[in-house]
């Protein structure tokens, strides 16, 4: 393998590590505060996908005018859902919410199904991010640097959010006890809202810029992405948002140069990600990042 | 009192053998097929409930399990020159390609080869708890399907499997529906099934009583992955072909949705909600056609029966979260209290 191949794979698996890191970081924020697996984050993602699809195929609409509001609906759509099925739970058996979070990944699915039918389709292509560049002999697509960059944008922003405004030491506090939080004055309620708005925001960005990247869109597009974005939020330590970032970033390298170096594995691609699961889980169930948590009795 | 249940019982078994024989002569072959996946559920709701319903392990890998004895049970029985028109692409490989078993030892062997396959998972799995668990089964339950892909001389791959002999009758699935609930009803009241119910509770308490918690685990892990293999294979040889994509998420789905309904832990709960849903995923088949009422006409949305059952589960794990049963079981003792208690309850005395 040349070095320009190399460098063109790198290319790719850091777009594609990005994209995983935006998805996880939805993981990880919720399951820190509700230790809950929101089994429906990835239908979210797959939801943003589609209105960002409407906005511009049917509604003709500027593309940056569609992703932003496309960006608020989803966010908009993550607080409904735990407004609706994970709220009235909140004291309920772990295994009860678990079941509700499926169910509601399951009637996003079914419902997009029903209303965009089950036939793929094809997401608009712009050319602001299609263009080609060529950097020595490697050829890369405008996506696949504005990924990367918008993430770094995208998590910088989060990481002030999170350590020095009010909203964000409320979801800290809250992550840390949800009783204590509320003897403090803080709105658990709105604070959990909030994060599962963030949340479902962030993976509408990774929703959209995946759209640009797989044209291909369809209703069960969320379920692996979903689960793989769990993995990585797992692999760096659940919780921890630079961890998710990590993860993210090992697990889309780690598939784009699994089938570079190894072709004939191709067929075993989405398998990759949960053997990385089931070692991290092994060998340092914490993740990368993650802190030791010791069961109460 | 103990002789006039036991007359009961048998009455009841009476009555369910005469439904079965008037229905095998009397009933089309659809719904004839509706109450042999009604048995069949019964046998994969049991076999998941032990592992989540019982001892309390969120297990997801139910699917993977049933594709593993599906496979073995359909390759298993299935005519020599159907493997040969079935394996075009690659040969199935050597002593498999003529070897024709009986059913119940291939129904066996699958049984038992998802069993190994759920040891070979529990060793590391069920070192895990709660959400990660479910995961971890998750994702096994993926690779064991992504394997069945690939494995092309072994499975043929992604085109599946076609002309499986059409063993399962009502007979063969009521048959192993029974077997499966009696060998569950003897292991839940044994020592080891108050060893699973005691992990339920309490993971820290059970071990401080002396409970050797991972054995335990694996126990109720390896025995419910049997009978889903089991039930794997009573389900290919009933359609009569099976394929990798059967085995997505969504079976394991419509299982889960059987033990939550009927109660999480509950014997006779899983049986009547492995009815219940069965029939009713059949009966809202009408949400998915044309609906006529005489002067409008609906057209049929595909998708609108899954969409109503997601609400269902919703519905039923918000408000309704015993389901059907909780953890109780029938019996005839509490169906005689109901009984001698109705005429008081118009009076309003109690």
């Amino acid at each position: 393998m040349s070095l320009d191949i190399l460098l063109q794979h790198l290319a790719n698996g850091i777009s594609q590590g990005s994209l995983y890191a935006l998805i996880a970081i939805g993981y990880t924020m919720v399951y820190g505060i509700l230790r809950l697996i929101n089994f429906a984050h990835g239908e979210i993602f797959m939801m943003a996908t589609y209105f960002a699809f409407f906005g511009i195929a049917t509604f003709g609409m500027p593309w940056y005018v569609v992703f932003i509001l496309a960006i608020l609906l989803t966010g908009l759509l993550g607080m409904s859902a735990e407004r609706v099925a994970y709220r009235p739970l909140r004291d309920a058996p772990k295994i009860s919410i678990l079941i509700s979070a499926i169910g509601v990944s399951y009637l996003i699915q079914n419902l997009a199904i029903v209303l965009f039918s089950g036939r793929p389709k094809a997401f608009p292509q712009i050319e602001f991010f299609t263009r080609m560049f060529t950097v020595g002999n490697v050829r890369i697509q405008a996506l696949t640097i504005v990924i990367p960059i918008v993430t770094a944008v995208l998590l910088a922003v989060l990481i002030y959010l999170i350590n020095h405004t009010k909203n964000g030491i409320a979801m800290r506090a809250v992550a840390k006890d949800h009783e204590t939080a509320k003897l403090m004055g803080i709105d658990v309620n709105k604070t959990i809202a909030l994060t599962f708005g963030i949340g479902s925001m962030l993976a509408a960005v990774g929703g959209i810029m995946w759209g640009l990247k797989f044209p291909n869109i369809l209703p069960t597009m969320g379920i692996m992405p979903g689960l793989k974005c769990f993995i990585a939020a797992v692999l760096g330590g659940i919780g921890s948002i630079s961890g998710a970032v990590i993860g993210g970033f090992i697990l889309g390298l780690g598939e784009i140069l699994l089938v570079a170096f190894f072709q004939n594995l191709t067929g075993y691609r989405d398998a990759f990600a949960f053997v990385l699961l089931i070692l991290i889980l092994l060998f340092k169930p914490t993740g990368i990042m993650g802190e030791k948590i010791s069961e109460k009795v | 009192m103990k002789n006039k249940k036991n007359i009961y019982t048998l009455i009841s078994i009476a009555l369910v053998i005469l439904f079965l024989l008037l229905a095998n002569s009397f009933f089309d072959s659809y719904q004839i097929r509706i109450l042999n996946l009604c048995a069949i559920y019964v046998v994969l709701g049991l076999s998941m409930n032990l592992i989540n319903g019982f001892t309390g392990l969120f297990s997801l890998g139910h699917a993977g399990f049933m594709a593993v004895g599906a496979y073995t049970t359909a390759i298993l029985t299935m005519p020599i020159a159907a493997k040969e028109a079935n394996y075009f692409m690659t040969p199935l490989v050597s002593p498999l390609n003529n070897m024709v078993w009986p059913f119940l030892p291939a129904l066996i062997m699958g049984g038992l080869l998802s069993a190994v396959a759920a040891f070979i998972i529990g060793a590391p799995a069920l070192r895990l708890k709660g959400d990660y668990l479910a995961i971890a089964t998750l994702g096994f339950g993926e690779i064991i399907r992504i394997l069945i892909t690939n494995a092309q001389s072994l499975t043929n791959g992604a085109l599946g499997l076609k002309s499986i002999p059409n063993t399962t009758n009502i007979w063969w699935s009521f048959g192993i529906a029974a077997a499966t609930t009696v060998i569950m009803i003897l292991l839940i009241n044994s020592s080891y099934g108050r060893a699973f119910k005691a992990i339920r509770e309490d993971e820290i308490a059970a071990e401080n009583m002396g409970i050797n918690l991972f054995k335990h685990k694996m126990l109720a892990f390896v025995i419910g992955a049997f009978f889903a293999g089991i039930g794997g294979g009573l389900l290919g040889n009933l359609l009569g072909t099976v394929d990798p994509n059967m085995f997505k998420f969504t079976l394991t789905f419509n299982i889960l949705f059987v033990i939550v309904l009927g109660g999480m832990g509950s014997i006779t709960g899983t049986i009547i909600s492995a009815f219940i849903v069965t029939i009713s995923m059949e009966v809202l088949r009408f949400l998915d056609a044309p609906i006529n009422l005489g002067f409008i006409t609906i057209p049929g949305i595909t998708g609108m029966r899954m969409v109503v059952y997601s609400l269902l589960l919703i519905i039923v794990i918000i408000y309704f979260r015993q389901g059907l049963m909780g953890t109780r079981e029938f019996s005839w003792d509490s169906v005689i209290a109901l009984i001698k208690k109705a005429p008081f309850k118009k009076g309003g005395a109690k």
